[in-house]
């Protein structure tokens, strides 16, 4: 068990940010297919983080230093959390700090175009975060646990009786993601109108450890779609793993298909979602099981 | 016992002895002195009975009783003149009724009953004495620099000094809020239960403006109305079970759960109302004209914890899935959604705060309508995180209030550079409302587990978008409160030196709680929900979440001491489009004009406007209100009739 | 030496000075699928902040200059300045205004000129992928600094360094005629 947990935080430390930049390479250069362009190599990301690690040190304030580290550090805890088999709970919350941190971030610069990228930030916060509870308790309602680990160990697939949950985590996917038609907050497509939203005051390696926790949370989050798919068997896994990688270039093509929408939208369909999808579908396990 | 009878005199000695000394050095000393006295008290309480299970005390109630109810119809013949003189009838109807209701039910029935035991002390009780004995006396403390400030301004309007009066309502509310607490007597709760809506009558009316007099007003009715609702439940208590004591209510509830319920709705009704839940919240979003300290003491910290306390007790007849217990946790729980909705379009710092504590108190409300063991351990724990944090940021915002002149959170801007002590306190009180690691979310998730073990998907659902629309309306705060303004000069010299002092205090004791809170829940918890649900009640958080959770807090605190504004990076201006004039607030606009900007948070008016929130909380509320009643009032009927 | 990142990834920002908007087309042109800069990991950022290449279309007049001038300053070390169009080079038809002061150089030091009116999109990602070199010469030399003196005078080196390039421009003119069309083509 205990070595279970501690291969789980190893392989998620070690591989969590390769797997994850090469996620984001294998996306760039998917979308560059998408639009009949060669694209980056796709060890680009790397290298991006790699040039902002060498530039200079700058920073608005001195206080928004500890709000990244903060985040950085919380993002990855809620990642280590979740692969050593921990409760999902703790993970969920342990996440919404790291998230919290990050706006904190962004206001504590005072920037106008970081504020606007806060404020959007938090209203997908406000759009997302039912849905994400209600994937949990989907969890624990079907499984009868919280943790992980058990529900890894359950000998049948979640996948069918959270069929509506899937859907919806599916959907808020895309903010988490931060891929249109949600890419409100800090999309690079986005530059006349926020210029980088939240992360228009990080500079540098600041910069660079932020998308370093985006890939460490992005593999996280996928391991939320494998989680659906966890039966104890190698099936299982073989399943969980690709299902997984296809949710990944799904929400890719998503990208690619949709422009931005406005906030409105991106609020009112998440809760929509949530009710429609996660409350029925909860309803549904209530009667069942 | 000796300990128990002093916590409730004493404050109220000393509350007579304040009405009487005028000077402002006196009334420090002595303010200062029995604080002390009551905290350390307190703690010898909890101390002397923490090993203990639930210890009853007979205490001669006879002469008591009398005094008692001369009291009762004094404050009776009190509210009806002043109704009368102001003209509202609605509260001179409800004093009317319900003191002759309960001295008619005293003479005649309850006259019979023998009550075994009036007062007693088990852990629920003594966390409740630690909060009022604690925090309370720093709110007290607190309120002497506070109310100087105040005086100050009030001085200019010309009104006279009216402090005495204040800190002798403060200390008397503190001794009944004790009595409150340990009454095992209904009669005697029901006693102090009056004492306290009417404390808040007095406080919330002090300035006498009209507004504060028509808002006092509300707030008496909506209590009255629920002191009816504790006076009916009292008569149905002694003529159908025969009984007073709440113990033996409670012991008749584990067995006849469904006829129990029918007292035990009344209460939780009564509970309802002072806990300010829809559709009685307007009363305590009314009571914020009052100065800052009524609102941390009464409608934050203490008094509205009257309510949820009852409704706590009350827990293992209300979680036998009966009418009352739906009622209470649907109430509860459609409060929390709507009053954090509401939240977020609240621009006045001292609404969010109570919106907020509407919210929590829904929250507490719906674990004791679930009233399994793990949702109390949740309500309970719910209810000392919210104390502390609670009491601290309202603290904040009322000296952040005397120095900027103003309670709107868009008016906090570059609070930060302007006061950095204070924002650091508020930025701590704020986290520790919703964030992770910190004390509420601890609480946050034993509601959320046993919402889910309860199975009322509405319920549930209520918590999904709750939690949300929390999260919301505090990082947005937050937000403003952690950007650094350029240009900003410290205003924090005049503090008063007492405020900071509380200041501190609550923010190692929110510190405290969130390291020590596993402590805190198998010593006094756990024990607790093992006597009154009997058997092993843990297992809401296993212990090695707890120890994550504790980790985790440590690690934020620690890199907070080596890193909170350390950055040894250069500073830059920020990014205006190259228009930045060098001081971070201005640009340069058209025709190179120097241009200030200025940033402002969502509010969202038209999704969360507050009536359109509190309309829909209210007709839900007042719906499972009227269902739940009059099912138990249905019930009673045909019970009568049965027997008759 | 540390791995040469800064060149494998030139983030750039475009300011549009006094120019009528050719070069900005073709600026915005580099990034279609016919030329596609993303193949060299160049993004167009719209942020100083994160940005390594400053291209800049049109002369700088009194309106701009300060603005010009506060973006080159709020791009982190290294950077590199390129001047896209006649105009941002000297001023081109515009040089003799009344407001118009010149080329970009008047206001910050420029790393490669890229004439042409209006400058063709080969020419310009040419330019930057020359700015490169002196990305990875100022990455050198900060490095350098940095190992060889205290940190004070690293920093102040380092501000040196941006009244006088250490490499020296790059005029690409030549390269026009040599253009990227045919290995576009394959």
């Amino acid at each position: 068990m205990i070595i279970k947990a501690i291969i789980g935080i190893v392989a998620f430390l070690v591989l969590g940010p390769f797997v994850g930049g090469l996620l984001a390479g294998l996306d760039r250069k998917l979308s560059a297919k998408m639009q009949r362009r060669v694209g980056p190599p796709v060890l680009q990301p790397f290298y991006d983080v790699g040039k902002l690690f060498q530039k200079e040190k700058q920073t608005p304030t001195r206080f928004q230093d500890f709000y990244v580290l903060l985040f950085v550090v919380f993002v990855i805890a809620s990642g280590v959390l979740f692969f050593m088999g921990g409760d999902l709970l703790l993970v969920i919350f342990t996440l919404t700090i790291g998230a919290a941190f990050l706006i904190i971030a962004a206001y504590s610069s005072n920037s106008p175009y970081a504020e606007v990228g806060a404020e959007r930030e938090l209203l997908a916060m406000l759009a997302y975060e039912p849905m994400v509870l209600i994937t949990v308790i989907g969890f624990y309602m079907y499984t009868g646990t919280f943790k992980v680990s058990e529900i890894l160990a359950g000998d049948s697939m979640p996948f069918l009786p959270l069929l509506g949950i899937f859907f919806g985590w599916l959907f808020i996917l895309t903010l988490k993601f931060r891929k249109s038609p949600f890419d409100l907050s800090m999309s690079h497509h986005a530059h006349q109108e926020l210029v980088r939203g939240v992360t228009t005051e990080f500079v540098g390696r600041t910069m660079g450890w932020v998308e370093i926790s985006h890939w460490y949370e992005n593999v996280f989050l996928l391991g939320f779609v494998f989680l659906f798919f966890a039966n104890g068997t190698a099936w299982g896994w073989v399943i969980g793993i690709v299902v997984a990688i296809l949710t990944y270039f799904f929400e890719v093509f998503i990208d690619n298909c949709f422009a931005r929408m406005k906030w409105q939208f991106a609020f009112k369909s998440a809760w929509i979602v949530a009710v429609v999808l996660g409350m029925i579908n909860l309803f549904v396990l209530y009667i069942c099981y | 016992m000796g300990t128990i009878v002093f916590l409730i005199l004493f404050p109220m000695i000393v509350a007579f002895i304040l009405l009487v000394v005028k000077g402002d050095k006196g009334r420090d000393v002595i303010v200062i002195g029995a604080s002390a006295i009551i905290a350390a008290m307190s703690i010898v309480v909890a101390i002397q009975f923490a090993s203990g299970g639930g210890d009853f005390f007979s205490f001669n109630g006879e002469v008591i009783g009398y005094i008692m109810m001369a009291v009762e119809a004094g404050l009776c013949i009190y509210i009806c003149i002043t109704a009368a003189m102001h003209r509202k009838w609605l509260a001179f109807i409800f004093a009317i009724v319900q003191t002759p209701l309960i001295i008619w039910f005293e003479f005649t029935r309850g006259h019979g009953i023998e009550v075994e035991s009036n007062l007693y002390i088990d852990r629920l009780s003594i966390i409740m004495i630690l909060i009022i004995g604690i925090i309370g006396t720093l709110i007290a403390v607190y309120a002497l620099g506070y109310m100087k400030d105040f005086q100050h301004h009030e001085d200019e309007k010309g009104n006279k000094d009216r402090r005495p009066w204040f800190f002798f309502v403060m200390f008397l509310f503190l001794g009944a809020m004790v009595g409150l607490v340990t009454s095992n007597n209904m009669i005697w709760m029901y006693f102090f239960w009056e004492i306290t809506s009417l404390s808040s009558f007095w406080l919330i009316g002090y300035t006498k403006t009209e507004e504060a007099t028509n808002n006092a007003f509300r707030a008496l009715i909506m209590n009255l109305l629920g002191g009816l609702g504790f006076a009916v439940g009292i008569v149905i208590l002694g003529v159908v079970f025969q009984t007073l004591e709440l113990s033996t209510m409670l012991l008749i509830g584990s067995v006849y759960g469904d006829l129990v319920a029918i007292p035990a709705a009344f209460f939780a009704f009564a509970g309802i109302t002072k806990a300010a839940q829809m559709p009685f919240n307007s009363w305590l979003l009314g009571a914020m004209v009052a100065p800052t300290p009524t609102s941390a003491l009464l409608h934050s910290s203490t008094m509205v914890k009257a309510g949820v306390f009852m409704i706590i007790k009350l827990a293992p007849v209300l979680g036998m899935s009966n009418f009352a217990g739906i009622m209470t946790m649907m109430v509860g729980g459609i409060t929390f959604l709507f009053a954090s909705c509401a939240a977020i379009s609240q621009v006045n710092a001292k609404r969010v705060l109570a919106y907020s504590t509407i919210a929590n108190l829904g929250l507490i409300v719906a674990c004791g309508g679930v009233g399994t063991a793990g949702a109390v351990w949740a309500g309970i724990m719910l209810i000392i995180f919210h104390a502390i944090t609670k009491s601290l940021l309202f603290l904040c915002v009322g000296t952040a209030e005397h120095h900027i002149g103003s309670r709107m959170i868009e008016d906090m801007d570059g609070l930060f550079n302007k006061m950095p002590r204070l924002a650091t306190c508020m930025i701590i009180g704020i986290a520790g409302m919703f964030l992770a690691p910190f004390g509420m979310l601890i609480s946050k998730w034993g509601c959320m587990v046993s919402f889910v073990d309860s199975g009322n998907i509405l319920l549930i659902g209520c918590i999904c978008f709750g939690s949300a629309v929390t999260a919301f309306y505090w990082l947005k705060w937050m937000g403003k409160l952690t950007a650094v303004v350029a240009g900003e000069e410290s205003i924090e010299y005049d503090v008063h030196k007492t405020e900071t002092f509380v200041h501190i205090t609550l923010v190692v004791l929110v510190v405290l709680v969130c390291l020590l809170f596993p402590l805190l829940s198998s010593y006094l918890l756990v024990p607790y929900l093992e006597l009154t649900f009997g058997g092993l009640a843990g297992g809401i958080m296993s212990s090695g979440n707890m120890l994550i959770m504790v980790i985790m807090v440590a690690v934020i605190v620690l890199l907070a001491l080596f890193g909170f504004g350390k950055s040894k990076k250069p500073t830059v201006p920020i990014y205006l489009a190259g228009a930045n004039t060098g001081d971070n607030r201005t640009y340069y606009g058209s025709m190179q004009k120097e241009v200030a900007f200025s940033l402002k948070n969502w509010y969202m008016e038209k999704y969360f406007g507050e009536s359109k929130m509190n309309l829909i909380g209210d007709v839900l509320c007042v719906a499972m209100l009227v269902i739940g009643l009059g099912y138990m009032i249905a019930t009673l009927v045909s019970l009568m009739g049965g027997v008759m | 030496m540390s791995a040469a990142y800064v060149t494998k990834s030139p983030w750039v920002v475009h300011y549009d000075g006094s120019s009528c908007n050719g070069c900005d087309i073709e600026v915005l042109a580099c990034l279609t699928p016919m030329y596609d800069v993303e193949r060299f990991g160049i993004i167009n950022c719209g942020n100083p902040k994160h940005a390594d290449v400053f291209l800049v279309t049109g002369s700088v007049n009194e309106q701009n200059k300060g603005i010009v001038k506060q973006i080159y300053d709020q791009m982190p070390e290294p950077k590199v300045v390129v001047a896209v169009g006649i105009c941002a080079c000297s001023g081109g038809i515009f040089k003799d205004c009344y407001n118009v002061m010149g080329g970009v150089d008047q206001v910050i030091p420029v790393d490669a000129y890229v004439p042409g009116c209006a400058a063709r999109p080969e020419a310009i990602i040419d330019a930057v992928v020359k700015g490169l070199g002196v990305l990875q010469a100022k990455r050198d030399a900060m490095v350098n600094a940095a190992s060889e003196a205290p940190v004070e005078i690293a920093e102040e080196a380092v501000t040196e360094e941006k009244k006088t390039p250490a490499v020296p421009p790059i005029f690409t003119m030549a390269e026009i005629k040599v253009n990227t069309m045919d290995h576009l083509k394959k």
